[in-house]
């Protein structure tokens, strides 16, 4: 049996928006991930599952509450140091924008490896095609983002995802766009990501059989959670 | 890495050459006119310049008016000496010692020429015919190395001036005007009633026709005799220095050797120089105006650029661009339009300045004074690139605030 080691902790998450007219979109939310977990997040469409995502990525800092990420507690830090931990340690799938228009696929992917600047520009190169490859996108590598699919492009947007290697990777519908084919090899990678990479997989999905073959499913009803279901006791 | 900012403005730059070129014309434009115009007014202050050096000094030395001061002093609060209506000295204006002085001036390290000098206000008769003019008493040979009067003679020789007691050089408009040529007998008188029939030994033309019509030479000793003064008269000593923008403060080195007042060209064309001044100024604000205009444009694009690409910067920010990486490849971009705007602008600037240094004026100006100056050159580069950087950095610092949720829930 592996430890369980904590990747992500979330207490008392609590957010509002003020903006029509105040309303509470998380309430009390508590929950941890462990490394190597494939979680997954479900609810009905408003249900608030988006604006856990971007709290958890520490991209919006808007809520009280305290969030760890491998256990650096983020409300402490700066935005220069959240951006250098969103580029480290956390891949984020957006769920509606996706890549930047003018350059490459293969750039695209490159981009968040060059600005980490761990690997030498030919070593990042090389990885991108090989997580291009996974992806099953080798051959669209050179052409502009803009001219792909929307599949495709989601595709590539898992890759530039993958390529620093984070810790954590959230998604939110990654598979909202791809057919049946594609939405396996997604999980496929992703199950593999969490068995031997011991990556931790974040997702938000509405697709109940992919929800059902991850490892944890969290349930979101009007910012509070209402159900946690373990699927499997793989590991855990 | 900072290589990956500068690879996606680059890319930006070259995904919409169109904006960069429209922002690139609009500071080509600016710098260009700003360093034409600048050029302009720095070539017609040289020209003006040279033109009052070539009639007056860098610095000149004379007795000041004294006002009369009381002989008896107030000696308390309570007591008050004054001179109702107090007037000038009705001194000599003589200089003592004029060699002496000479001598010592001319010893200092930073004074290259100096001489003295005698002037009279001269009638140049002949027949009933009258020309109004002044007369300068000279050494001519060391006022021809301080002024190049030499130059100009248009008839006869300065060498034939010193030690003819009856000799004058006059100017050319005095000559056509009483149609005189070399060799002729001029008969001046000058204010205090001293008339002289003068032979001229030489005649100078040099464009400026305030001198040309008016002003003559002789030696200093008919210079005194016209003024009824004793062989030692002198009134004012003149000196040049190597470069007349500090010879204010040569005046200051120089005052301090004696107790005659020290004055530099600037205060004796106090006048000159201040119109000068104005027209620097005003070519100056209008030029960098023009410049001010052109980085708006500048600043526009990269507006509308970054509008336009707020889903990028989202996206950038998102996968851990800091706001100061955003800030980076927008200014960088900035300074990419600004830098191929600029070098275009000095080309174009220059283009104008070689037209203009073709087109004639006519009169003493002859073609329109304009010269490549690096240093101006230089300055509208520094402003060109100043101007951009700071329209960039504004939109830039938007760019860099910008936040990625609000964008991705749109
Ligand atoms: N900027 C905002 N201002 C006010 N209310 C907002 C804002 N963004 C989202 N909301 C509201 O917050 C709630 C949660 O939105 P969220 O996007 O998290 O839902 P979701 O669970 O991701 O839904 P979906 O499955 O459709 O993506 C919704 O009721 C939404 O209307
Ligand atoms: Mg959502």
């Amino acid at each position: 049996m592996k430890e369980k080691n904590i990747i992500l902790q979330a207490n008392n998450i609590e957010k509002y928006f003020y903006d029509p007219v105040k309303f509470q979109v998380l309430r009390r939310l508590s929950f941890t991930s462990y490394q190597g977990e494939f979680l997954t997040l479900v609810g009905k469409s408003g249900s608030g599952k988006s604006t856990l995502l971007y709290c958890l990525s520490t991209m919006d800092t808007d809520y009280s509450g305290e969030i760890f990420i491998d256990g650096v507690k983020t409300n402490n830090l700066k935005s220069d140091q959240l951006a250098n931990l969103r580029n480290h340690s956390i891949g984020f799938v957006f769920q509606f924008h996706y890549l930047l228009p003018e350059f490459s696929c293969l750039k695209n992917v490159m981009i968040p490896a060059m600005k980490l600047g761990k690997y030498n520009l030919k070593e990042i190169e090389e990885r991108a095609y090989q997580k291009l490859e996974i992806l099953g996108l080798k051959d669209q590598a050179l052409k502009p983002a803009s001219k792909l699919s929307g599949g495709q492009q989601q595709r590539v947007s898992i890759a530039r995802a993958l390529i620093n290697d984070p810790k954590i990777i959230m998604c939110d519908e990654p598979t909202g766009n791809l057919d049946t084919k594609n939405t396996q090899i997604v999980f496929d990678i992703f199950k593999q990501l969490t068995q031997q990479g011991n990556q931790t997989i974040i997702a938000v999905t509405h697709d109940v059989d992919f929800a059902k073959r991850s490892d944890r499913t969290i349930e979101l009803t009007d910012g509070e959670i209402t159900a946690t279901t373990k699927n499997f006791e793989v590991l855990l | 890495m900072k290589n990956t900012n500068l690879e996606i403005a680059f890319t930006h730059i070259i995904t919409r050459k169109r904006q960069t070129l429209v922002a690139a014309l609009g500071v080509l434009v600016g710098v260009g006119i700003y360093l034409f115009m600048n050029s302009l007014s720095a070539g017609f202050s040289d020209f003006s310049r040279d033109e009052i050096f070539k009639n007056s000094a860098h610095i000149k030395i004379f007795k000041d008016d004294q006002i009369s001061v009381p002989f008896y002093q107030s000696k308390d609060k309570n007591e008050l000496a004054i001179i109702n209506n107090p007037q000038i000295l009705a001194e000599n204006k003589t200089l003592l010692n004029p060699s002496v002085l000479l001598k010592n001036v001319l010893n200092e390290p930073y004074i290259t020429n100096a001489v003295m000098q005698v002037d009279f206000s001269a009638f140049y008769n002949k027949g009933t015919a009258q020309v109004k003019g002044t007369s300068n008493g000279v050494d001519i040979l060391a006022y021809s190395d301080m002024y190049n009067t030499a130059k100009y003679m248009v008839a006869g020789s300065i060498n034939d001036l010193p030690g003819n007691l009856n000799g004058i050089i006059i100017g050319s408009g005095i000559a056509s005007k009483l149609s005189l040529g070399l060799n002729d007998n001029l008969v001046v008188s000058s204010s205090l009633g001293i008339t002289k029939t003068m032979k001229i030994v030489g005649i100078f033309k040099t464009g400026s026709s305030t001198s040309d019509n008016q002003r003559s030479f002789v030696n200093i000793a008919t210079a005194q005799q016209f003024l009824k003064q004793n062989p030692s008269y002198v009134s004012t000593v003149f000196a040049n220095t190597p470069d007349p923008d500090k010879s204010k403060d040569f005046a200051k080195r120089l005052q301090q050797i004696t107790a005659y007042k020290v004055e530099d060209w600037t205060v004796t064309n106090a006048d000159l120089v201040a119109g000068d001044k104005t027209r620097s100024t005003m070519m100056g604000a209008i030029s960098l105006s023009i410049l001010l205009v052109a980085s708006f444009g500048i600043y526009n694009i990269l507006s509308a650029t970054i509008s336009q690409k707020i889903n990028d910067i989202a996206i950038l920010k998102a996968i851990g661009f800091t706001g100061g990486d955003v800030i980076k490849i927008f200014v960088v971009e900035a300074l990419i339009m600004g830098i191929i705007g600029t070098i275009a602008g000095l080309i174009f600037g220059g283009i104008l300045i070689f037209i203009m240094q073709n087109v004639y004026m006519g009169g003493p100006v002859g073609y329109f004074p304009i010269t490549f100056e690096p240093q101006i050159f230089a300055t509208s580069a520094v402003l060109g690139i100043l101007i951009t950087l700071c329209a960039g950095y504004f939109p830039a610092k938007k760019a860099a605030n910008v936040d990625p949720v609000s964008i991705f829930r749109k």
